[in-house]
C-alpha cells in the first residue's frame, strides 16, 4: 500500500476544472517529481492533495486513511506538510520563530526538532535570530522547508522549490531535498527544472493538460525521446 | 506662547497614552483581520462604562483613596474586570458578526463595523443615558515638577500606558500566541497551511485589542473626570491618524503614532484654537498618506 495514494482526482478553481482525473502514488522514503508544461495542473495537484482545493471526484489517502477534502490544518496533524511555491515564509519573523510556527500544533518542548532541522540546514543555525524577510531566496527556501519539517511529517509536498532561484542555489536546494529524503521523509515535488529534478528522483510523472501522460523512474523519463524533446529542452 | 510648551508636552503625553492604547487594538485588528474597524472607538466607550460599573461595584468593598490620586484601591479590580469583560464583548461581537464575514471583502467588513459601532453606542446610550457620568468629582491639586504642573492621576495614566505597552511587547515577542499573531499578520494563508489555529489567534487579537481599548477608555475617563457615550466616536479620528502615522498594521508604529498625535494635538493649542485639535489629527493623517503612505514603521 502506498504511503500517499491519489486516485483519479478531478479538481480546479471555481467552475474551471484543471485536473481531469490524475493519479499519483508515493511510497515510503521515495522522492517523486511531477513535471509538465505551465498550466498542466502541477500546483493544482499539490493544493488538492493538501486540502486547499477539494476535488470534485477522486480520492486521496495518506497511510491508508482517507484525507480527501480535509482542511489543511487537519491534514497537517496526520503527517503531511506542504511548502507553497511563493510566500512560504513569515518575513517579519526570525528564522527560529518561523520554525517554531511550524510546530505550532505541538505542546511542549521542540528543542529536539529544532536541532534536527538545524542539522539538515546548518546555514540556518548561525542566522536563527535574523529576520527571514532580509534573507536570500535560497535561504528562505531552506527556512520554508525547515518549517514544514518541524512536525516530522511522513510526507512533504514541495511546490517548485527552485523557482526563481539562481543556478548555484538550485543545486544547493536539491542537495537539501536529497538530505531530507535520506532522513526518511517521503517527498512529492513539482518542478520546472525537469532535468535536474528527475536526475535525483526515484520516480517521475509527466502531467499534460490535467492528465497523466507518462510515468517511470527518473532515469527512464530522462532517457525517453519524446519527453526529452517536449520538456527537457532537447 | 513658547513658555507653555513644556506644560502642553505633558498634556500631550497623557492624551497620547490614551490614543496609543486605542490605536494598538485598531492596528492589531487591521493587521490580522485586514479591515479598518470603525467600532474600535466604541469599544473604548464600552470599556469606560464597564469600568464605571465595576468601580461602583467594588468601591463599597474597597473604600478610600491612594494619596494624591483621585481614586482608590477599588480601581484595580475594576480595571481588570472591565478589561476582561470588554474582551469578552469583542470576542462575542466577532462570533456574532465578523466571523460570518471572514472571507468577505474588506469594504464589507468595514461597513459591518460601522453598523456594530452604531449598535454599541446606542446600547450604551440606552442603558446609561446621554448625560456624562463622572469618574470623580474631586478637584485635584497638581504637583509642580520644574515649572510644569502635573497631576498625580496623569503620572498614573502615563505609567499604566507604558506598563501595558511593555506587556504587549513581551506578548508579541516571546509567547507562542504573540508570535502566531505576528505570523498571521505576515501571511494568513501560510499561517493556516502551517497548522496555526487561526480562529484562536483571531480571538486573542480581539481580546488584547478590546482590553487595551477598555484601559484607554477608563484612563481617558480618569483624566477628564467624566465619560459620555460619544467618547469613542470622537476618539476614532486620532486613533486612525495614529495608526496611519505609525504604519498601518504595525502595533509598534501605533505606539509611536499615538504619542505623536497626542503631542501634536496638545502642542498645537499654543498656536491655534483648541477647537482645531481634530483638524490637527486629520491634517497629519492626510499629510502622512500623501508623503509616506506606508507610515513610519510600515513595510512596502
Amino acid at each position: 500500500m502506498p504511503l500517499l495514494d491519489v486516485q483519479g482526482v478531478h479538481s480546479g478553481y471555481g467552475g474551471m476544472e484543471v485536473l481531469h482525473g490524475v493519479s499519483v502514488t508515493l511510497e515510503p522514503g521515495e522522492l517523486v517529481t511531477v513535471i509538465g508544461p505551465n498550466g498542466a495542473g502541477k500546483s493544482t495537484l499539490l493544493k488538492t492533495i493538501f486540502g486547499l482545493l477539494s476535488p470534485g471526484q477522486g480520492r486521496v489517502t495518506l497511510a491508508g486513511a482517507e484525507v480527501t477534502g480535509l482542511p489543511p490544518h487537519r491534514i497537517v496533524r496526520l503527517g503531511m506538510c506542504y511548502v507553497p511555491q511563493v510566500d512560504n515564509v513569515f518575513p517579519s519573523l526570525t528564522v527560529q520563530e518561523n520554525l517554531e510556527m511550524g510546530a505550532f500544533i505541538l505542546r511542549g518542548g521542540i528543542e529536539d526538532r529544532l536541532s534536527r532541522v538545524y542539522q539538515l540546514f546548518p546555514a540556518l543555525k548561525s542566522r536563527r535570530r535574523q529576520r527571514v524577510g532580509k534573507m536570500s531566496g535560497g535561504e528562505r527556501q531552506m527556512v520554508a522547508m525547515g518549517r514544514a519539517l518541524m512536525l516530522d511529517p511522513k510526507v512533504l509536498l514541495l511546490d517548485e522549490p527552485t523557482a526563481a532561484l539562481a543556478p548555484n542555489l538550485v543545486e544547493q536546494v536539491f542537495q537539501s531535498i536529497l538530505a531530507i529524503r535520506e532522513s526518511g521523509v517521503a517527498i512529492l515535488m513539482v518542478e520546472q527544472n525537469a532535468r535536474q529534478s528527475l536526475a535525483i528522483s526515484n520516480r517521475g510523472y509527466v502531467l499534460v493538460d490535467g492528465r497523466n501522460r507518462h510515468q517511470g523512474t527518473g532515469v527512464e523519463l530522462l532517457a525517453d525521446e519524446e519527453i526529452g524533446r517536449l520538456f527537457l529542452g532537447g | 506662547m513658547w513658555e507653555r510648551l513644556p506644560q502642553l508636552f505633558v498634556y500631550g503625553l497623557v492624551s497620547g497614552s490614551v490614543i496609543t492604547l486605542g490605536a494598538i487594538g485598531l492596528s492589531l485588528t487591521y493587521s490580522i483581520l485586514r479591515f479598518s474597524n470603525f467600532a474600535h472607538g466604541d469599544l473604548m466607550t464600552s470599556g469606560a462604562y464597564l469600568g464605571l460599573a465595576f468601580l461602583a461595584l467594588f468601591s463599597p468593598l474597597l473604600p478610600g483613596r491612594f494619596g494624591p490620586l483621585s481614586f482608590g484601591p477599588a480601581l484595580i479590580p475594576a480595571l481588570a474586570c472591565a478589561m476582561a469583560a470588554n474582551a469578552a464583548l469583542a470576542i462575542g461581537v466577532d462570533r456574532l458578526v465578523f466571523k460570518r464575514l471572514r472571507r468577505a471583502k474588506a469594504v464589507l467588513l468595514l461597513m459591518a463595523s460601522v453598523g456594530v459601532a452604531f449598535v454599541l453606542r446606542n446600547l450604551i446610550l440606552f442603558s446609561a443615558g446621554p448625560d456624562p457620568l463622572y469618574f470623580s468629582h474631586r478637584i485635584q491639586r497638581a504637583l509642580r515638577i520644574g515649572g510644569v504642573r502635573v497631576k498625580a492621576d496623569q503620572l498614573f495614566i502615563l505609567g499604566t500606558a507604558l506598563l501595558f505597552v511593555l506587556l504587549l511587547h513581551l506578548l508579541l515577542r516571546y509567547t507562542k500566541t504573540g508570535k502566531a499573531m505576528r505570523a498571521m499578520a505576515d501571511n494568513p494563508e501560510l499561517a493556516q497551511v502551517t497548522g496555526i489555529d487561526t480562529e484562536r489567534v483571531v480571538a486573542w487579537t480581539w481580546g488584547v485589542g478590546a482590553s487595551l481599548a477598555a484601559l484607554g477608555g477608563i484612563l481617558s475617563g480618569i483624566e477628564n473626570k467624566l465619560v459620555t457615550p460619544e467618547l469613542g466616536w470622537q476618539t476614532l479620528l486620532p486613533l486612525f491618524a495614529a495608526v496611519v502615522l505609525g504604519g498601518i498594521g504595525s502595533p509598534y508604529g501605533a505606539m509611536v503614532g499615538g504619542m505623536a498625535i497626542g503631542l501634536a494635538e496638545e502642542v498645537s493649542t499654543a498656536f491655534i484654537s483648541t477647537a482645531y485639535k481634530p483638524a490637527v489629527a486629520f491634517g497629519l493623517l492626510v499629510l502622512m498618506l500623501l508623503l509616506r503612505p506606508q507610515g513610519l514603521f510600515g513595510r512596502r
